[in-house]
């Protein structure tokens, strides 16, 4: 069970935590202007990458706040936690 | 059998305080400090099971946790008994009782024994591959197949024991409490850091406690009085906390553990009234130090299996520490220098040992020629090919190996003995390794898995990490430790050691026999009666991987998961397979490493506890007027009603008759609640209904339908604008902790720019709505302070009100089609509010009615439940809701999916009403729906989602999804039922007052 360094509350249980899929997918600002294939990749199209991968997470039990972590799937190493709408500190 | 079974020299047993315990309904003796296994071996008892497939008569085989043999079940009552308990870990109390298991009508004289005989016809796989014909046989082969397969037998009644689990953080973790584990431990505390030390025995120490062997010393003292001394001081250190009798279940990824810690087992019965039997410890470690030692291995050869057939290295612990000899007529059969310690400690005690089989030539330690000297005859390269005796072991035949180890020659020779001691090298006890996430690497040279890559904060430390020779366990546990915890100082001034023991071996997976395979019962796992010839015969068929020969002869899949077994099944894979050892990796250990009872695992969440529920403020109403409960999400609403001897069906035609014709009131407090304020509350509405928000005045309220992102209905409810910048949205009962996760995750994402707050307040109201004809006449008794005219209090409309001092909140909505008012209010005057209303409804038959009946109301009008006529696959449109979905709005959550290609088919899936052509003949929920029952494969158009008995219509009514249903207005459809097929016309979901006129009646 992970050991999840919120950034706004700091380390607790993996129990307190929803994962909430892939970070960084941005929802598009004018939906109406896109083709359905291009409306497709952003409702439906996720990566599942052996490797560190970027998801985003919700303190659900805690401050409720979401936030992105960066992941090594392969073993489960957490890279880096940081808030909304910032850059990952890791690649 | 002689009675000089027990050595009365063992510290470790208090030879003043006796203890009877029954095991197969007959009293006997032991001490305090004996396990079941040490006090029946005192008693001359080997043969204590049968096997699971052939019903081989089994004794005990190991002195711990490994034991696949000697598996019992504990306790005769209903309440306490337990199967499949190890009884080389029961400690024994005054009192105990214990039997056999897997045998009838006894242990001594068992009919499943047959299956012995049977075993040519009753290979790996025998299940799968004889009763797969006939295929509908298979529930008559079930019933016969399940009486006999199973262990021991569960407890029927309530478990009377208390369990609980509890948090533990520290800087260091040990695991195990052998001569490195307490190393461990005292570097640790002495260094500061917050430790914990878990054993899974009942005393410290590990093997090395009993070890008086001359041949292993440590600075010129006995090992076991050298560790004697440590124990002493690391028990008076602060910063350590030692738990005994604490076995880690489970290693998790960031050092998180699991570990069961057992308090009353080992008291009698009357001591443990009112106390915790077992504690299940969720750890969260910075660091951990595995020292889980090793566990001996078995030889695999003909008949390994029979009672008196032990590990050496349990023969060892039962003399040094239980003063138990195992036999009277000992031979060890080995593989490297282990044995000659047991050898040793026999020799000291006087007990014979008629020969040592060694399947080497060479035989060169000090151990070993002391041995020697003793006139101990010493089969150099002999190998064990048989052993003879049913209940008990009597004589073996020995054979001289080949050079090269893969066959015996020359002449059988026949020894006799009642006690065979088993030794063929050690295999490190990396489970908790391996379960953490860490990759073993296997080391050739004596045939082990050894961990290689950590996972974690963590360090493997003596013969679980590879190290035998005590040299070598305690110079490599000081250097890894020095590293490890980075520290300078060992806490050991310089240790002398030494150790009469060589480490060579001769490693031979599956030793030669002189028969052919086919007639040879060589068993790799014992619990599970698999043989080296099932293993061959999978390998044979085409397994290859494994994993896959595991599941085909179920090796290693017992309650032990193979502990003894597996590295030989692995061995003799490779060796027939030819290929190399440490290609085909292990197969997964999986927690927990030993087993868990239930009670550990559910600590206090039992009776109830085991699923919280929650209670509406008025609950308590509901259950003094008999009401019948549903559970809706985590809620127990009223379901119905039963007046007398009404049924369901009875009550909820009355319910729904009287909801109609004068007035009914239901608790709604369940209905999700959100308090949305802001500068942007409209805004933000807007875009997570389909509708439009903007143009709602303050005091109106409006029906929202939400979706998900793909177009699909999620939820729906009423909101309701309280201010100009303050919103309450109601939710669906089990919808709404969802729908405010949702609509967080939007606000903090996608538009944080947005200034809007949200609260939950579900649990701060209780919601009474009170419905029908004279609804606004019991209302007004209970808030006579409000104008209740239809211009001044029009249908979808909210007052801000007081029942005496305490404000509320009257929404005038409704769910059943009927003129409602619905009062919210603090929570803690819901009840009395409730009451009020009763009372103030008395004249007007105010009928109180449950889910049951506000389903059927609203059925009747069509509208929609989310999650009973919808299932995430219906856009609004599917739902021939087309009037609530906005089109002027730019955007709002999941309207470009209600364009998609798929989302525009016209022959979707949609929401239709559908009338029986009997209107006496009510559908089945669930039931498909079809046109054409001639045509195979009869194609399937949809199902029914809703179905009643209207009383008001006096006619069955329902509610279904069907492809293109829409443009079926007024055809017949089909529902075919097992014995007839019913006919229903598609109709307008919306059955009652089209018009809505009674909504301002």
């Amino acid at each position: 069970m992970f050991l999840i360094n919120c950034p706004f509350c700091g380390e607790r249980e993996q129990s307190e935590f929803k994962a909430g899929g892939e970070a960084h997918i941005v929802r598009p600002k004018q939906p109406t202007e896109l083709s359905d294939d291009e409306w497709a990749e952003y409702l439906f199209m996720r990566k599942n990458i052996k490797g560190v991968q970027f998801e985003r997470w919700n303190h659900i039990h805690g401050c409720r706040k979401w936030f992105n972590m960066a992941r090594d799937t392969s073993n489960d190493q957490i890279k880096a936690v940081y808030k909304m709408g910032e850059k990952p500190p890791v690649k | 059998m002689s009675n000089n079974l027990r050595f009365k020299t063992s510290k470790f047993i208090d030879e003043t305080y006796r203890v009877s315990f029954k095991f197969n309904n007959k009293t006997y003796f032991g001490f305090k400090g004996d396990t079941l296994a040490s006090a029946l071996l005192a008693n001359g008892i080997h043969l204590v099971g049968r096997s699971f497939k052939y019903h081989r008569p089994r004794g005990i085989m190991t002195s711990g946790s490994e034991e696949p043999n000697a598996i019992i079940q504990l306790h005769d009552n209903s309440s306490r008994t337990e199967p499949n308990v190890r009884a080389t870990e029961v400690e024994i109390y005054e009192g105990l009782v214990a039997s056999s298991q897997n045998c009838w009508p006894s242990v001594n004289f068992d009919i499943g024994g047959i299956n012995n005989l049977l075993s040519p016809i009753l290979p790996a796989g025998f299940y799968y591959k004889t009763f797969m014909w006939p295929a509908s046989f298979w529930e008559k082969y079930e019933y016969f197949i399940r009486k006999s397969a199973g262990l021991g037998k569960s407890p029927k009644v309530v478990d009377p024991d208390i369990y609980e689990h509890n948090y533990i953080h520290c800087d260091v973790l040990v695991i195990g409490a052998g001569i490195s584990g307490i190393m461990a431990a005292k570097m640790a505390a002495k260094n500061g850091f917050k430790t914990l030390l878990v054993d899974e025995k009942s005393y410290l120490g590990g093997s090395s406690i009993y070890d008086n062997s001359e041949f292993s010393k440590i600075n010129n003292q006995l090992t076991s009085s050298w560790l004697e001394k440590e124990i002493n001081e690391i028990s008076k250190l602060e910063n350590l906390e030692i738990k005994i009798r604490t076995s880690v279940a489970a290693y998790h990824g960031y050092n998180f553990l699991l570990a069961r810690e057992s308090l009353t087992d080992h008291l009698p019965i009357n001591q443990r009234d009112n106390k915790v039997r077992h504690r299940l410890l969720k750890i969260r470690a910075k660091k951990v130090i595995t020292a889980t030692g090793s566990i001996e291995r078995p030889l695999i050869f003909d008949n390994n299996d029979r009672p008196g057939i032990l590990l050496s290295s349990a023969i060892k612990k039962y003399i040094d520490l239980y003063g138990v000899a195992c036999g009277e007529n000992n031979v060890l059969f080995t593989n490297n220098d282990t044995a000659y310690e047991t050898a040793m400690s026999l020799i000291q005690r006087g007990i014979r040992i008629n020969a040592i089989i060694d399947n080497r030539e060479q035989v060169d330690s000090k151990i070993c020629y002391e041995v020697e000297k003793n006139n101990i005859k010493i089969y150099k390269g002999f190998s064990v090919v048989d052993t003879y005796g049913y209940r008990r072991i009597n004589k073996i035949s020995i054979m001289k190996l080949s050079k090269d180890g893969q066959t015996v020659i020359g002449d059988k020779t026949k020894l006799t003995c009642d006690c065979l001691g088993l030794s063929g090298g050690w295999t490190p006890a990396v489970h908790l390794f391996t379960q953490s996430g860490g990759k073993l690497k296997f080391r050739e040279e004596d045939q082990v898995f050894i961990p290689d890559v950590y996972p974690s904060d963590q360090i493997s430390i003596g013969s679980c990490n590879g190290d035998f020779g005590l040299n070598e366990i305690i110079k490599n546990t000081l250097s890894s430790l020095k590293k490890f915890l980075n520290i300078d100082n060992s806490e050991y001034k310089t240790l002398e050691i030494i150790s009469g023991l060589n480490q060579s071996k001769r490693n031979i997976w599956l030793l030669p026999s002189d028969k052919t395979i086919g007639k040879t019962k060589s068993f790799v796992d014992y619990q599970n009666d698999a043989t080296s010839k099932d293993i061959k015969l999978a390998l044979r068929e085409g397994f290859r991987s494994i994993e896959h020969v595991k599941r085909y002869t179920t090796t290693g899949m017992g309650t032990d998961q193979g502990k003894l077994g597996n590295m030989h099944a692995l061995g003799i894979i490779s060796e027939t397979a030819g290929t190399k050892m440490g290609e085909h990796g292990t197969t997964t250990f999986r927690p927990p490493y030993t087993p868990l009872t239930f009670g550990t695992i559910v600590g206090r969440n039992v009776g109830e506890f085991f699923d919280v529920f929650r209670r509406t403020p008025i609950h308590d109403w509901h259950v003094k007027n008999s009401a019948e409960f549903e559970n809706v999400g985590q809620w127990k609403r009223a379901w119905y009603y039963p007046k007398e001897n009404e049924n369901m069906y009875q009550a909820v035609q009355r319910e729904s008759k009287a909801a109609r014709d004068s007035a009914g009131i239901l608790d709604a407090s369940t209905l999700g609640k959100i308090d949305i304020q802001g500068t942007d509350a409209s805004e933000f509405l807007n875009r997570v209904y389909t509708n439009a928000w903007s143009k709602l005045a303050v005091g109106k309220c409006r029906y929202g339908l939400m979706l998900n992102e793909d177009g699909m209905v999620y939820d729906d409810g009423v909101t309701t604008r309280l201010g100009e910048n303050h919103y309450i949205m109601t939710t669906t009962t089990g919808g709404a902790a969802n729908v405010l996760g949702k609509l967080e995750d939007y606000l903090q994402t996608e538009w944080p720019e947005l200034d809007v707050y949200l609260s939950s307040v579900t649990d701060h109201y209780a919601t009474i709505s009170v419905c029908g004809p004279n609804s606004k006449k019991i209302v007004s008794k209970v808030i006579p302070d409000l104008d209740y005219s239809d211009e001044k209090f029009p249908h979808m409309s909210f007052k801000n009100a007081k029942i005496g001092n305490i404000k509320c909140r009257v929404m005038r909505i409704s769910f059943t089609g009927e003129q409602s008012y619905e009062i919210n209010i603090q929570a803690n005057f819901g009840k009395s509010v409730w009451e009020k209303c009763m009372d103030a409804g008395k004249d007007f038959n105010i009928t109180p009615y449950g889910t049951e009946t506000m389903h059927l109301l609203r059925a009747e009008k069509g509208f929609i439940i989310v999650g009973q006529d919808t299932d995430a696959t219906l856009t609004p449109i599917d739902l021939q809701m087309d009037w609530i979905v906005s089109k002027k709005k730019y955007d709002f959550i999941g309207k470009r999916s209600l364009y998609r290609s798929d989302t525009i088919r016209e022959d979707r899936k949609q929401l239709v009403g559908l009338l029986t052509e009997n209107p006496e003949e009510v559908l089945e929920e669930g039931a498909q729906i079809v046109s054409d029952v001639k045509k195979s494969p009869i194609e399937m158009l949809g199902h029914v989602t809703s179905s009643y008995y209207s009383p008001n219509l006096k006619k069955s009514i329902a509610l279904g999804v069907v492809k293109s249903g829409k443009n079926l207005l007024g055809q017949k459809l089909i529902i075919p039922m097992e014995n007839k097929n019913i006919n229903v016309i598609v109709a307008d979901p919306v059955f009652f007052d089209k018009e809505g006129k009674r909504l301002n009646a």
